[in-house]
């Protein structure tokens, strides 16, 4: 059957694909076609980005062009392969269609994200082919590390864990710091709650960020690195040990590499769940084995990082840019982006969002592309009420403020901070007060407890917003968080605590009047807080079926059957799943 | 659906000794050492920790130090299943409340807890990264994503149909 093998089937089984069911489809994919006697390519990559539409599968021959079918169960794979790829005939009801995947894409830049959803993680033949590995070979072959360093340097780019700092100079920095030996680490300790860019790169192309290492190693002159990873991605660890392994043995790692006088090696550490380590001293005696609590720079780890010794640590994202910076040359990346801030970030968007997933936009780029254009909107249909980017340590920016455009300064002039690419929209159902609590409850468990504002500064502030919340709030409450938020700001060693009053802050400062509706009338207007808010059966709707009984955790709901139920509201906890499962719509909230 | 069930070793001296001098070979391993044990055993058995310290040449107060400070160390028994419930800002846009209090109706086991039965031990983590499909849990090291109180019945269930409830002991 020639005409079969012209077939390419791809599916997304990074951890968001797999959590959709992937695994599942894969199997039914690989068992029907087998059945079949089928002779076509199936193929397992990385994450897609159109995370929404999980799980996805690509379908796609040199005379067909390209389809994406979304949302595929097992069930749905005998249709697919019967009429698709044997009759010829797309299942039309299933795919996604062109103009839905033309407004996510038009708008973005893929860099980092290159080979993410388009290679196999875990070939590195097919990395190798995808132009991998060049990156390495041009500048040992052709390139001083004092021309790497400039490079990088001209082409703007900036560390893409938060902070911003030109990487170049950073670099530049541990090349001029004496001694013999000196490290560079891979900081995958993506602790902000709402982010999941570096995982999905880890997952979809660790390659990649193999061979940034392999290069700063080479700027810096260091002979080891180490990758530091979350304890909550084990897949991502298993995808970097799969690419690891094969980099060893095809000579890409290890002693010589590729006949040129380079060493270097590179080992894999887990972090045990402590957020501060995400800061980089923090991380670096996590690595030593030590209680992760940051410590006063300088020394900067240029000077004295790992072991006193010389040490770079840049983040996934940025390592992963790289080799294509490498590749492309400087010019050609930095014409992505606005002047100080250049090239593309990478943003998880997720949230009440139509088109929530994986995106890469050039900076300078505005909320409301993002959340329209990309986004679709909201996913609930209420009104977009504003964006929290930056996690813990940044802010919420309302929607008055769409306009801003994406670049280190412009986000910091808001309040917030631009951050690792946690991007959560939120819509009217969504309580401002709530989320700054949320938070602050974050990062105020996460404090390591060194310095005193972080560590009681921060739960004060919780108590007052916890006051607030449960309807007991004062006048003077909203100032008594400002007074806080500034002594923890000041008083806090590290970007944690120097950080954790962002979104309390934020909020404060474009939903003041929902504070006050809290404080003051003792209500809240996205119905959230449960102190605020009943719920009630509408007598109407309700045809009696029991369900909402079931489900109640507290035995609040009563009545009979065939008859409107009612919910007492002494032994209700507000906890929403009778509304939840409700196929009426029978309950509504106050 | 395939759910592996993490059955563990019985703690021992000779295999903390062996996890050790695995880990011993270059400086800084106490975490690494802390993980194999847990990994292994489900939990950090508090003779692990005075073993180490002996093997290592660390006080042990050191070494406690280190297992309360990591979140992700636990030093009672773990259930045979652990769910870990994603508490990340999309999950609790999402509705990561409304899971754990199924979830607890269901196992019997509230955040931090495991059940009587030994079945299920129920984390609360900070985040997955799955946020697209929230809310989401990590059932073991599969991550099941769009919760509602319908699924997560259903997985509940199917644990349950495989597990012979032991004693706790």
């Amino acid at each position: 059957m020639e005409r079969d093998k012209s077939w390419l089937i791809k599916i997304g089984l990074a951890a968001c694909g797999i959590a959709a069911g992937g695994r599942k489809v894969y199997e039914a994919l690989s068992t029907q076609l087998q059945n079949k006697g089928l002779d076509m390519k199936l193929k397992r990559t990385g994450c897609m980005g159109m995370c929404y539409n999980e799980v996805l599968v690509e379908v796609s021959s040199p005379q067909n062009g390209r389809t994406f079918y979304g949302r595929v169960t097992p069930e749905k794979v005998d249709r697919i392969i019967n009429e698709h790829l044997i009759g010829g005939k797309p299942v039309t009801e299933w795919i996604i269609p062109d103009k839905e995947i033309n407004s996510f894409l038009a708008k973005q830049k893929r860099i980092v994200l290159r080979n993410c959803g388009v290679i196999d993680p875990e070939s590195i033949d097919d990395y190798l082919a995808a132009d991998g590995y060049k990156a390495i070979d041009k500048v040992l072959r052709s390139m001083s590390p004092q021309e790497v360093i400039s490079e990088v340097t001209n082409s703007g780019l900036r560390g893409r864990g938060g902070a911003g700092f030109p990487t170049g100079i950073k670099w530049g920095f541990a090349r001029k710091s004496p001694g013999r030996q000196k490290y560079i680490i891979c900081n995958a300790d993506e602790g902000d709650p709402g982010a999941f860019m570096d995982r999905s790169v880890l997952e979809s192309d660790p390659h990649s960020v193999i061979e940034g290492m392999l290069i700063a190693g080479y700027a810096v002159g260091a002979s080891e690195g180490y990758i530091y990873v979350r304890a909550e991605y084990p897949f991502a660890v298993q995808r970097l040990e799969v690419a690891l392994a094969q980099a060893r043995k095809a000579g890409f790692i290890g002693n010589s590499i590729l006949g040129y006088d380079f060493d270097f090696n590179i080992k894999i550490r887990q972090g045990a769940g402590a957020f501060v380590c995400g800061e980089e001293t923090a991380l670096i005696m996590s690595l030593e084995g030590r209680r992760g609590m940051p410590r006063f720079r300088p020394p900067f780890p240029a000077q004295s990082g790992l072991w006193g010794k010389p040490t770079t640590i840049n983040n996934v994202e940025t390592l992963a840019n790289i080799p294509w910076i490498i590749r492309h040359g400087a010019e050609t990346y930095n014409k992505y982006g606005t002047e100080k801030s250049r090239g593309t970030k990478v943003f998880a968007l997720a949230g009440k969002i139509a088109r929530g997933g994986l995106i890469e936009v050039p900076m300078g780029i505005t909320l409301r592309e993002i959340v329209f254009d990309i986004g679709g909107g909201t996913s609930t249909g209420l009104e977009f009420k504003a964006i929290q980017i930056g996690g813990p340590s940044g802010g919420v920016i309302p929607a008055s403020l769409a306009d801003t455009p994406i670049d280190y300064e412009s986000v910091t002039n808001t309040g917030a901070i631009m951050g690792s690419g946690g991007l959560i929209v939120m819509d009217a159902s969504s309580c401002m007060i709530d989320i700054a609590k949320f938070f602050l409850n974050f990062t105020q468990a996460e404090s390591c407890g060194k310095c005193t504002f972080c560590r009681i500064g921060t739960l004060r502030m919780l108590e007052v917003l916890q006051r607030i919340t449960e309807g007991n709030g004062k006048e003077g409450d909203i100032e008594l968080l400002e007074e806080l938020a500034l002594n923890v700001k000041r008083a806090s060693l590290c970007g944690l605590g120097q950080t954790a009053p962002n979104p309390v802050l934020t909020t404060i400062r474009y939903f003041r009047d929902e504070y006050e509706a809290h404080i003051y009338e003792k209500k809240c207007p996205a119905k959230k807080c449960h102190a605020l808010i009943t719920y009630e059966v509408i007598p109407e709707k309700c045809p009696g079926c029991g369900l909402c009984v079931k489900y109640c955790p507290t035995g609040a709901i009563s009545g009979e059957k065939k008859k409107p139920y009612v919910i007492d509201n002494e032994k209700c906890i507000r906890c929403g799943l009778c509304m939840k499962v409700c196929r009426l719509d029978a309950i509504s909230v106050h | 659906m395939v759910i592996e069930a993490n059955d563990k070793e019985k703690p021992s001296f000779a295999r903390i000794d062996a996890i050790v001098h695995k880990h011993n070979v270059e400086p800084g391993a106490v975490i690494s050492i802390l993980q194999e044990i847990q990994d292994t055993f489900g939990y950090i058995p508090p003779v692990a920790i005075q073993r180490i310290a002996n093997n290592i040449n660390t006080p042990a107060s050191e070494i406690f130090g280190i297992v309360t400070f990591y979140a992700r160390f636990r030093l009672q028994p773990q259930g045979k299943n652990l769910i870990k419930v994603c508490h990340g800002t999309a999950c609790h846009l999402g509705g990561a409340e409304m899971v754990a209090e199924r979830l607890a109706q269901v196992t019997g086991a509230k955040e931090g807890e495991t059940s009587q039965d030994n079945v299920f031990t129920v984390e609360r983590v900070a985040c997955l990264g799955c946020c697209s499909l929230a809310p989401c849990i990590m059932l073991n090291s599969e991550a099941y994503g769009r919760l509602t109180p319908e699924a997560i019945d259903k997985i509940v269930t199917q644990i349950r149909k495989k597990e012979v409830p032991t004693s706790v002991g």
